[in-house]
């Protein structure tokens, strides 16, 4: 038996179950590809009507409405976490039933609350010093935004809890012993390092908010899912204008994780290399 | 503050020509636990006071009381020659609001057991922060007084390293700089070296006598007896909220004239 070094091969140890998992799958694919390739869709019209100027709007307010609505549901998420935080029990409890109210009731059913609001206010206003009529200011946009950011920051709000509270005492006396006044330990302190904790749901949340956009379809609001339909309703093309649908979901939650990515590294600076992954 | 001052509760908010810490029957309890029962105590510009005692007997909370950590319940408490945490009117005492608090504060500066660096900013961003946001000078100005104080705690080199990268004596060393940015009056230390290991206690202790040697008044809390007797001007014995023992290092730490001072320091010792 020769035994010198260089005519020493070695063997990968073959894995048969996972060589059989793989050509399986391989199998799988290849049918719905073929499967999607043969039926009855008219990929022309998909690629057609993937730019047409009305679906580009609709992608363009679907963006729109998605980043409006994350802002209003992280301002009032801020608010509502400090709120519970304090320690009086009007604040706190105010922001507890908050929570708990737009938690439990579904979006949806929020949204059309919203956009039926005339039938319970006809008017809104201060009295004697102006009044509108509800019909007026609650267009699908307003009642879209109210809808879904009021119901995110509920949940941005026990986010927010969870990252205020996850920064240690010391570093509260640490800053109040330089003379911040409150704002500016949270502002400078502790929120930067809440951040950490608080970015990564709040990254998943804003992607969550993206497809909830398509809701808005049902007050009229011409996002994405409401645009496409209002196209096959025309054309009957219903299979294709759901697909460019969701392929500009894919495009836009895709480029979002990306960028949900790079900021969870810019909060997570200072923090040990090893504690990091 | 629920309680009314005591009767022998100084009656200004100024007092001219006061030591810089003047604490009369000062009183503090938490929930039913008295933990101060009438601290009095004057320590003038430039003392370096060594607080010593058991476990629970109140030190650190009579620190926090300095710097407004912790609010007191009876008795006067004064730095400068202002009264801290109120403003009196009358025979009332009116809490003072978020700012002036936070004013009163700028001047005291404290380190901590644990440190308590900011951890997401770098060392030379730790000891900007306060200058730059609080005291509002240029960012200039801050940064060269910065790394001349880093420089004086032996750190230069670690200026752009995070405190996760530091060892706890660096750490600890930073923290004493941040601090001294605030250019303070006084420096709180609450136990510096209790959570360092043995190697790296001497060179924070080294750092702080550098500091009283520069005549920085400073109250350290410590179990350093050979700290307290070098450096100490005056070394405070307390045990159950109460000071036992006060005076020159030596005569409380070799020769203490209370039973219980007796009792800890060999306890200490051995
Ligand atoms: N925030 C608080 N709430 C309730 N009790 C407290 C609080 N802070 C301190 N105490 C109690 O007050 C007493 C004095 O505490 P303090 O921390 O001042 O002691 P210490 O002398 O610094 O002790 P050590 O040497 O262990 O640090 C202890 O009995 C402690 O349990
Ligand atoms: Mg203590």
């Amino acid at each position: 038996m020769n035994t010198e070094p260089e005519d020493i091969v070695i063997v990968p140890k073959r894995h048969y179950g996972r060589l059989i998992g793989a050509a399986l799958v391989l199998v799988a694919l290849g049918a719905i590809v073929q499967a999607f390739a043969v039926g009855q869709i008219e990929w022309p019209y998909v690629a057609r009507f993937l730019t047409v100027p009305v679906i580009l709007q609709a992608l363009a307010n679907t963006i729109i409405m998605a980043i409006l609505a994350m802002i209003l549901g992280l301002v009032l998420g801020v608010i509502f976490a400090v709120m519970r935080l304090s320690a009086n029990p009007v604040l706190s409890s105010t922001a507890l039933g908050y929570i708990w109210f737009f938690r439990a009731i579904p979006v949806l059913l929020q949204l059309l609350l919203w956009y039926n609001l005339a039938l319970v206010f006809p008017t809104l206003g201060i009295p004697g010093l102006f009044a509108f009529k509800t019909v007026d200011v609650m267009t699908p946009f307003v009642a879209a935004l109210l809808g879904l950011g009021i119901q995110q920051g509920a949940f941005t709000a026990e986010v927010v809890r969870a990252g205020l509270l996850s920064v240690d005492q010391g570093q509260y006396e640490a800053a109040q012993t330089l003379g911040m006044t409150r704002l500016q330990l949270l502002y400078r302190i502790i929120m930067p390092q809440a951040m950490r904790v608080i970015v990564p749901p709040v990254g998943n949340e804003f992607i969550g908010m993206v497809k909830l956009t398509s809701l808005a379809s049902v007050v009229q609001f011409s996002e994405l899912l409401y645009t496409a339909q209002s196209i096959y309703y025309a054309n009957s093309r219903v299979i294709e204008l759901l697909i460019v649908a969701a392929f500009w979901y894919l495009i836009v939650v895709t480029i979002l994780s990306l960028i949900q990515g790079r900021i969870e590294a810019y909060y997570a600076r200072g923090v040990a290399v090893s504690a990091r992954r | 503050m629920n309680s009314i001052p005591s009767p022998t509760a100084i009656d200004a908010d100024h007092l001219a020509g006061a030591p810089l810490v003047l604490a009369r029957k000062v009183e503090k309890q938490f929930g039913t636990l008295k933990v101060l029962k009438g601290i009095d105590l004057a320590i003038s510009t430039g003392e370096v006071l060594c607080i010593i005692g058991p476990s629970g007997s109140g030190k650190s909370t009579f620190l926090r009381c300095i710097n407004q950590l912790e609010r007191i319940d009876g008795g006067a408490l004064f730095v400068s020659g202002e009264r801290v945490g109120y403003h009196r009117v009358g025979n009332k005492l009116y809490e003072l609001d978020d700012k002036a608090i936070a004013r009163q504060r700028r001047s005291i500066g404290m380190v901590f057991q644990r440190f308590n660096l900011f951890p997401h900013l770098t060392a030379l961003q730790n000891v900007i922060e306060g200058p730059v946001q609080v005291l509002k000078e240029s960012k200039a100005d801050a940064r060269a007084h910065a790394l001349s104080l880093l420089e004086r705690v032996g750190l230069a080199d670690k200026r752009d390293a995070y405190p996760s990268q530091l060892s706890g004596g660096q750490q600890q060393r930073v923290a004493i700089a941040r601090s001294l940015a605030m250019r303070p009056e006084l420096l709180l230390f609450d136990e510096p070296t209790s959570a360092l290991d043995p190697e790296l206690v001497a060179e924070v202790l080294r750092v702080m006598r550098g500091l009283a040697e520069t005549g920085m008044t400073m109250v350290c809390v410590t179990h350093e007896l050979g700290f307290a007797r070098d450096v100490g001007h005056r070394v405070a014995f307390m045990d159950q909220g109460q000071i036992v023992e006060i005076g020159d290092p030596r005569s409380v730490l070799s020769d203490p004239k209370e039973v219980r001072t007796r009792a800890f320091i060999s306890a200490v010792r051995h």
